[in-house]
């Protein structure tokens, strides 16, 4: 026998063209593909480490209370994301009643330290506590839906969530006592104790910014412990679960109690990120656990790849971030024209296309302003919003009536829509025709229907950004492409 | 061969509704021993294998493995005790790496639990080192064919062939005294059926294990057989060395029909 030569190429039926298959994989030249496979190389750990000094660093740069409270917010929202990865991820478990066991960490919180019952435990056995009562809790939950599956489990989980909206709505009178103070929730709750020191939650009239260092430590902590869990005996068989229940079973994992484990850790996760919003707030309220607040940490998971510690980490730091950027019109008018742009640069690449669509809709937006400017001057007198040049230009190129007449709203919103599906039914020049007019509509429903009202814009837009998203990636930005059936 | 009994089924039935599938079946596989089942589609071979496995509880009738009833027990728990099977339509772990679909089937019989994995404690490790070099072993029983790259591949990433040895792989990674193999040569050319055969010989003859196998490929059954037991309709028709058995005449009406043998 030879040894296999570059000449002769692999044998085929000793599977060497497999095994060579790195060879074979795509891989840029030059430079480009050098840092590639060096950034390919690096440990996770040093990954976490960078990013969790950058996030240390970020109160020096920002002196603003708000931009190091949305910090700690984001913080949260990536614990919870975390959370929910375990169940969803990497157990394979629908659990919609995730948001309930943050609620729980909450309110255990509150319990212990606040003059609700007089007691005021300090901080280190106050979070512990509520992350074992917040797993009990979870394991609980998990006992009598451990022989569910998919939609039945997802429905037994949401009633429990139900069950917990209505009993701390309906608390101030628990069998004649006073427990949870219904509506009105908790207040006066006990800041963060550490080593017998308060943490006060405002420091100089502004957010404490050693809240922000507590929640990224616990953040470090959770990462680390559950990435160890995943690459172990326990992390194998959630797997393994996940990928085939009956066939784990069958090879003597315990699927049953793997099920609690998972919800178990889950909830644990979700009750320490309760503690801390708790202890910074001051308050517990059940307002707070809100279906919406679920929906948006599912959609963390989903966008960023469940099963994928990172991912679910992205995912949580893009979600929080744009939702507070969407909230403030001259950010989310210069967000929504470059995610704009770079989705064209994204389907197009560079290309005669993106030309003839880029300088259509731009000489169309010109044509139609001038003609609807020059048959009344009132359709193209608004102001637009605040928003520095961009919309300067964008009142230049857009029409913004002074005055918008009711049915604009309706009619132009369902048109886009309408066109946005017709769309993905044609092909060739037709599509590229039509995606002028498109893209138009889309700038004009922008400018006069949406970002006059952010709080539902902020929304539709993470819907329709999370549409994209699954279009292009469906197992999210850093999810691992999987196989269902073979 | 060891002679004694390491699998007993004792008037075993099982019935879905009014649809008695098994009925009141005796069966019996000694230490050290490959028997196969045979019989038609519908014969009720792989409710065999549930039901000796855990998926379905007998309706009558006692299953003792090791001289323990195992009736009635959780299928993980009868894993544990030393019953691992395949399956006749593949159940892999699909998305998870060749090596790990190995190493997860060792659930059983390893201890570390979650907190000691968090704590990365040295037992814990020291176990974990064993998983693997464990895995990499059961995986070079193969040959060269699941070792070296392919260990970090995903498992639909592997052919056919592959993907049923590597469930062999992961069945024997579970430390069973016992396989059950559900047609482990169905759709596998001449050649590589032809290494099955070996290799079921090889499994009870190096890996010590005790094989009850149910195969259609006839060359496969005479091939591995000690002994040979013919299903129909859930009842036993024959048993006996693969002549008896391919010979008798209720067994050669069961696959042609009625009348067959007399023809014949």
């Amino acid at each position: 026998m030879t040894e296999p030569n570059e000449q002769q190429g692999p044998r085929i039926g000793k599977d060497e063209w497999v095994a060579r298959h790195g060879d074979n994989r795509d891989r840029r030249a030059g430079v480009a593909g050098t840092i590639e496979e060096r950034l390919r190389n690096v440990p996770w750990w040093a990954w976490l480490a960078l990013f969790t000094g950058i996030v240390c660093l970020l109160p020096i740069g920002f002196e603003s209370g708000y931009v190091r409270r949305i910090a700690f917010d984001t913080v949260i929202f990536m614990l919870l994301a975390l959370g929910l990865n375990v169940v969803v991820g990497w157990g394979g478990l629908l659990d919609l009643g995730y948001v309930a066991f943050f609620g729980v960490g909450a309110y255990t919180y509150a319990f212990l330290s606040s003059d609700k019952f007089d007691v005021h435990l300090p901080s280190i056995l106050t979070i512990p506590l509520a992350c074992v009562v917040g797993g009990v809790i979870g394991l609980l939950v998990g006992l009598p839906s451990r022989r569910l599956v998919g939609d039945y489990l997802a429905i037994v989980t949401l009633f429990f969530f139900q069950i917990f909206l209505t009993v701390t709505n309906n608390g101030e009178n628990l069998f004649g006592t006073d427990v949870t103070g219904g509506p009105n929730g908790i207040i006066n709750v006990d800041p963060l104790s550490l080593f017998g020191r308060e943490l006060p939650v405002s420091a100089d009239g502004i957010f404490n910014v050693a809240y922000l260092y507590v929640a990224l430590g616990a953040f470090v902590v959770v990462y680390v412990a559950l990435r160890l869990v995943d690459r172990s005996r326990t992390g194998r068989a959630w797997r393994s679960l996940r990928e085939d229940a009956l066939a784990a079973e069958l090879m003597g994992m315990p699927v049953s109690w793997l099920k609690l484990m998972a919800f178990a850790f889950g909830a644990a996760v979700a009750a320490l990120a309760g503690t801390l919003v708790t202890a910074l707030n001051g308050s517990v309220f059940p307002q707070s656990f809100e279906f919406p607040l679920l929906i948006t940490i599912f959609t963390m998971v989903i966008l960023g790849g469940a099963g994928s510690q990172a991912g679910v980490v992205v995912g949580a730091i893009l979600i929080s971030v744009l939702l507070e950027v969407l909230r403030e019109p001259g950010d989310a008018r210069f967000l929504f024209y470059t995610l704009g742009l770079l989705g064209l640069f994204a389907a197009f690449r560079l290309s005669v296309r993106l030309a003839v669509v880029l300088g259509g809709t731009l000489v169309f937006g010109l044509i139609a302003h001038a003609v609807a400017g020059s048959v009344d001057d009132a359709w193209t007198a608004g102001a637009g919003g605040d928003g520095g040049r961009l919309a300067d230009w964008a009142v230049h190129w857009v029409i913004v009536p002074a005055d918008l007449a009711a049915w604009v709203t309706p009619v132009s919103y369902i048109g886009l829509v309408s066109l946005t599906l017709v769309l993905t039914l044609l092909r060739g020049w037709t599509r590229l025709a039509l995606l002028v007019p498109t893209l138009y509509l889309a700038a004009f429903v922008w400018e006069n229907v949406m970002l006059p009202k952010p709080e539902p814009t902020r929304f539709v837009i993470l819907g329709a950004l999370l549409v994209a998203v699954m279009v292009a990636r469906p197992a999210g930005l850093l999810g691992e492409k999987r196989v269902e059936i073979v | 061969m060891a002679g004694t009994r390491l699998l007993e089924l004792r008037g075993v039935s099982m019935a879905f509704g009014g649809l008695s599938v098994i009925d009141g079946l005796d069966l019996h596989v000694d230490e050290d021993e490959i028997l196969s089942v045979i019989g038609p589609n519908g014969a009720g071979k792989t409710t065999l294998f549930n039901l000796v496995t855990g998926v379905y509880e007998p309706t009558g009738g006692d299953i003792v493995f090791a001289g323990e009833s195992i009736k009635g027990l959780e299928p993980h728990k009868i894993t544990q005790r030393g019953i691992a099977r395949t399956f006749q339509t593949l159940r892999l772990f699909l998305n998870m790496s060749v090596r790990e679909n190995v190493m997860a089937a060792a659930y059983g019989h390893t201890k570390a639990g979650a907190f000691r994995s968090i704590l990365r404690t040295p037992g814990q490790r020291r176990e974990e080192r064993e998983i693997r070099a464990a895995a990499e072993q059961r995986l070079a029983f193969f040959g060269e064919r699941l070792t070296g790259y392919r260990w970090d591949q995903p498992a639909y990433s592997l052919s056919y062939a592959n993907r049923r040895r590597l469930e062999i792989a992961r069945a024997t990674a579970t430390n069973a005294r016992m396989l059950l193999l559900d047609e482990p040569a169905a759709g596998m050319n001449p050649k590589e059926t032809h290494e099955i055969t070996e290799l079921i010989a090889k499994l009870r003859d190096e890996g010590g294990f005790t094989i009850l196998v149910i195969e259609h490929d006839m060359h496969v059954v005479e091939g591995i057989s000690d002994r040979v037991v013919a299903l129909d309709h859930g009842v036993k028709i024959a048993e006996g060395s693969f002549e008896q058995v391919a010979t008798d005449p209720r067994v050669v009406e069961a696959y042609l029909g009625t009348g067959a043998a007399e023809r014949k």
